[in-house]
């Protein structure tokens, strides 16, 4: 396990050792932005409707009290969504889908020793396979969780219009009532360390598989078990250090 | 020229290269060959730098590859190319991508240069008109035609072959192993071929060099094969029929 580690760290070391030169990288980073960013929205987009929806109904059905006014709910519903839904819950469906795609993609590469060609050119492989890789998550995965959290808000809209659980004038102006911006700017902050993990993990784990089709396909399982380790720690550890400021803010 | 001193390769407790002097000349065609598990393929990673040497080195026309620095190491291994088991293009990439690939890496040619150097040099491997095509949609030995024009589109000066032949028929093993020849003396590099098919190495052996355990037992020339006297080494090559009735041909 230490060992592990220790080789994730050196090899994250090698993304910026001996690079090749930045035009090489310009292209290889937009597509890698297509295939992160582009095509994850569909899947991103559908999970977060219904998020939002489902969100919205059930706090809805919990928060029954005369006491407390309707649109307290949205308040709750986007929180939620801001805090911890569509930062972390589309971190993990994220690392399902790209990061099995990423530890897929290296792993066979290194099995068909199309890694082992690059090496032969002369070129450093893990920096010109991972990190276009990284830097496009980095780049997309903010924007991705910005688009889930409108979605989200939206999904809980569309239900509440729907439904009679509350008014979508309630539901509006919950929404607007005293947000806290720090949430925003603490959402950013998880969804760019998310995506570091993720993508980093991920390539760590396609990028030094060993053997054939079996050993891919646990390089994915692999990758997409640890990055979801990785995530939910990382968002205990910046919960402690970051609700502080989001209550001072 | 391609020269090996004293190469030794152990992993942790294991020593699997025992000290490997060799010289491959240019415009030759060099094969390594011998049993599975006798080190050929590390002996020819340690010689494209895929693996470092424990002991000894690796000199390219003099200049020591093991223990240069890496920008020195870049400059050697533009003159190299290498054509992998399985070919090992790149699956994203379309054939012409993949032969423009160390012409993009390596050089700063205009991209009409770049496109008639790879026309070229697929013409030269018989696959004219099939620039567009996905390596998905290639046979094998189509593989290794794009894998060898990829190999040479630099101009390189040494062409290493991992098992050029595995995975393919006999005719197509014969028609790759011609092409190897051929580009070999038509460009004078300095081929080094990694195989076990006897076939291959009759065919186009300009000069062998068999591998036992770690160790190198027999060099010579495909002539001399049958007069060796090196048991292993006859244990090996007559391990076939087509090999025995050949010796007994020769008597």
């Amino acid at each position: 396990m230490l060992k592990s580690v220790g080789r994730y760290f050196l090899f994250l070391g090698s993304l910026f050792k001996n690079r090749e030169s930045f035009k090489t990288y310009v292209s290889l980073f937009f597509d890698e932005c297509v295939k992160v960013g582009t095509n994850s929205i569909f899947l991103i987009a559908t999970v977060s409707i219904f998020m939002g929806a489902v969100t919205t109904i059930q706090t809805a059905f919990n928060l029954v009290s005369p006491l407390i006014p309707k649109y307290v709910i949205a308040i709750v519903v986007r929180d939620m969504v801001l805090l911890e839904l569509s930062p972390t819950i589309i971190a993990i469906i994220f690392a399902g889908k790209v990061g099995s795609n990423i530890a897929g993609e290296l792993g066979t590469m290194r099995i068909t020793e199309q890694i082992d060609a690059l090496e032969v050119m002369g070129l450093n492989s893990s920096s010109y396979l991972v990190l276009p890789k990284v830097l496009a998550t980095v780049f997309m995965f903010p924007a991705l969780v910005v688009t889930s959290a409108f979605l989200c808000i939206l999904g809980g809209y569309l239900a509440v219009s729907f439904t009679d659980v509350i008014t979508p004038a309630e539901y509006t102006q919950g929404i607007r009532y005293q947000l806290n911006e720090f949430m925003v700017i603490f959402a950013m902050i998880k969804a760019v360390t998310f995506a570091f993990l993720v993508s980093t993990i991920s390539s760590f784990m396609g990028y030094y598989t060993k053997g054939g089709a079996l050993e891919v396909g646990k390089a994915s399982t692999s990758a997409v078990t640890n990055s979801v380790i990785a995530i939910l720690l990382a968002d205990y550890l910046l919960a402690q250090l970051l609700a502080e400021y989001l209550i001072s803010f | 020229m391609i020269e090996l001193n004293n190469i030794q390769k152990s992993f942790g407790e294991v020593t699997i290269l025992k000290g490997i002097n060799a010289t491959f000349k240019p415009g030759l065609v060099n094969m390594i060959i011998g049993a599975s598990g006798t080190g050929k393929s590390v002996l020819l990673k340690c010689m494209v730098g895929l693996e470092q040497p424990t002991v000894g080195s690796v000199m390219y026309n003099q200049r020591d590859f093991s223990h240069s620095t890496r920008k020195e190491q870049i400059d050697i291994r533009k003159d190299i190319g290498m054509l992998f088991q399985g070919a090992a293009l790149f699956d994203s990439k379309t054939v012409e991508e993949n032969v423009r690939f160390p012409l993009d890496i390596l050089t700063n040619q205009p991209l009409d240069e770049k496109l008639d150097k790879v026309n070229q040099v697929l013409d030269r491997v018989g696959l004219t008109n099939t620039n567009g095509k996905m390596p998905s949609e290639l046979s094998g030995g189509m593989k290794k035609r794009v894998g060898i024009a990829r190999a040479i589109v630099n101009n390189s000066k040494y062409l290493f072959c991992d098992e050029p032949n595995s995975g393919l028929d006999p005719q197509t093993s014969i028609t790759i192993d011609n092409l190897i020849k051929e580009i070999t003396q038509e460009y004078n590099i300095t081929t080094i071929v990694v195989s076990h098919d006897m076939n291959s190495v009759m065919e186009i052996g300009d000069y062998i060099m068999f591998m036992h355990q770690g160790l190198k037992l027999w060099e010579g020339s495909s002539d001399e094969i049958l007069d060796s006297e090196v048991d292993e080494f006859n244990d090996f090559v007559f391990a076939n029929n087509l090999m025995r009735s050949l010796k007994k041909l020769r008597k």
